[in-house]
């Protein structure tokens, strides 16, 4: 395979991940060394950001074909796809710690160097089981209002009332 | 109910810049905070506005419940705050840049001594922190996880048995703790000693950011050292990971001035009576050089080269020469141009009544 920018044998294969799709280079040494540098973010970078933590993590894992699957997964409680969690460093709701915890758990393993919560408890803990359910139910019952299913939402009301007492 | 109490804070300094508590000439305060989400709503970036509605209401109902905080202010931040107002709050490190600049319901709750916040819609459902006045994290601790406790009783908290507290951003999960402690280092930047000290921080799991936190210039010398990671370890932990660096580098900012005074005596009195004779008599003046100088004169104080002043009062004018406190002060709002004028008049007469005239003699 050819260099995409010039006529040398392409050594380098970067899976670019910062646009909307994830993009295939084949470049030759000098051309992705040139091409690294640039999107380095120079010197101004000093702590690595969690986009950068997470773009070096998946560049090493995982071929295009699998990210831009992997992308478009969506957490079934809040809806947030994988997309859109890496783009925006946030996530949408508390089940996608379990939702995503394959792609998650290097991740976090890679910010804290450590998996495993030792601090403070919640005393409450067992009160916070059906939380996800309620996330889901209350997506839905916004999404029958938008479309005027009025007789769906109102029974999605009463499930939700059901569930928060 | 916001305008009246706010203005009542303008004329007063803080808690953070109270110049008081152990180590005051250097730690200008002590931050903990808490992030925390509830379990049955989704992180706020995916929350609609419904969602973000009865999230404010779920915590400010559980807030007004606790009979310890019947005294706290509540600001609307969504509906009744002008920009001047929510600037100020963000001056006085009351509420974050992004709780000032989001949009959608979203509030605060502030403690009348300015000890402590309870910011609800931030990036997360809530943000608590607790500020002292010089370096006190055992106490800040102490105070918060009672905080923290209180809310537990009255709400569910998302919470994962192996991942602990449950955040929007995977770098907070964990303690959802962050320990900061602001440190005023001008020797340290004279010698160029700082940028050693910043190098060497990041290997300890240590952060540093300016003055008002992430992404903020370090203005005026001070700077703000804080935890990096939050899962793994306990929260003492961390406070104690933050504590036991600060004593070293307070260690190398004196040693830093004293090798000034030792070496080049001389210039440093030249550099601290000059910053004064500035802040005294300009007749308009940027709050970036004010910062700059006021930082000088507050090293001079501490080193005995200015004795007509104190460093509460130049805490205070730190404050109050700040875009929104000078505006709010005046009673009226200022364009750029104007403010510098009257911060320039503001630094006149509160550094001239204080010294009787008599500039940078001593």
């Amino acid at each position: 395979m050819k260099c995409q920018q010039c006529e040398k044998p392409a050594t380098f294969h970067i899976t670019e991940l910062t646009g909307p799709q994830p993009q295939e280079l084949h470049l030759c040494e000098v051309c992705a060394k040139t091409y690294l540098l640039q999107n380095d973010g120079g010197p101004a970078a000093v702590a690595p950001t969690l986009a950068n933590v997470l773009a070096k993590q998946l560049k090493l894992g995982q071929a295009a074909e699998e990210l831009a699957k992997l992308d478009q997964r969506s957490c079934p409680k809040c809806g947030i796809t994988f997309y859109e969690f890496r783009n925006q460093g946030r996530l949408g709701c508390p089940h996608d710690y379990e939702y995503f915890e394959r792609e998650l758990t290097p991740l976090i393993m890679n910010i804290h160097g450590e998996g495993k919560h030792t601090g403070k408890r919640p005393k409450r803990e067992a009160a916070t089981g059906g939380g996800a359910e309620l996330i889901r139910l209350r997506r839905a019952m916004d999404e029958a209002i938008k479309k005027e299913d009025y007789e769906l939402a109102s029974k999605l009301r009463d499930q939700i009332r059901g569930l928060e007492q | 109910m916001s305008g009246p109490k706010l203005d009542e804070l303008a004329n007063r300094c803080g808690e953070w810049l109270r110049g008081q508590g152990p180590q005051s000439e250097i730690v200008i305060s002590s931050r903990i905070r808490l992030a925390r989400n509830l379990s049955s709503f989704p992180f706020i970036r995916r929350c609609s506005e419904t969602d973000r509605v009865a999230v404010e209401r779920t915590f400010r109902e559980a807030i007004a419940s606790v009979p310890q905080w019947k005294g706290l202010i509540y600001v609307n931040v969504a509906s009744e705050l002008s920009p001047i107002d929510r600037q100020f709050l963000v001056e006085r490190q009351l509420i974050s840049r992004e709780l000032s600049e989001a949009s959608g319901a979203r509030s605060v709750f502030i403690d009348s001594a300015e000890i402590f916040s309870l910011m609800i819609n931030e990036e997360d459902h809530l943000r608590m922190q607790v500020m002292h006045s010089g370096l006190d994290l055992d106490a800040a601790w102490e105070q918060i996880n009672q905080m923290d406790d209180w809310l537990d009783q009255r709400v569910g908290y998302a919470f994962h048995p192996r991942l602990g507290y449950l955040t929007a951003c995977p770098t907070n999960v964990g303690t959802g703790m962050r320990v900061s402690v602001m440190l005023h280092l001008p020797a340290l930047v004279i010698t160029q000693q700082i940028e050693k000290v910043f190098r060497s921080l990041p290997k300890m799991g240590l952060a540093v950011r300016g003055l008002y936190g992430e992404g903020s210039q370090a203005m005026g010398d001070f700077y703000q050292i804080s935890n990096q990671v939050t899962l793994g370890r306990s929260e003492v932990e961390l406070v104690k990971q933050v504590a036991e660096v600060i004593p070293v580098i307070i260690d190398y900012e004196q040693q830093s001035r004293a090798f000034l005074v030792k070496e080049s005596r001389k210039d440093l009195h030249d550099r601290v009576s000059r910053a004064y004779g500035i802040l005294c008599t300009a007749q308009t003046i940027s709050s970036e050089e004010t910062l700059h100088l006021l930082s000088s004169v507050r090293m001079g104080i501490y080193l005995g080269l200015i004795k007509d002043l104190e460093i509460p009062t130049i805490n205070k004018l730190f404050i109050h020469t700040q875009p929104a406190h000078l505006q709010k002060l005046r009673g009226m709002n200022l364009d750029t141009a104007e403010r510098n004028v009257e911060r320039a008049h503001y630094l006149q007469d509160h550094l001239r009544r204080r010294g009787n005239g008599d500039v940078g003699q001593n």
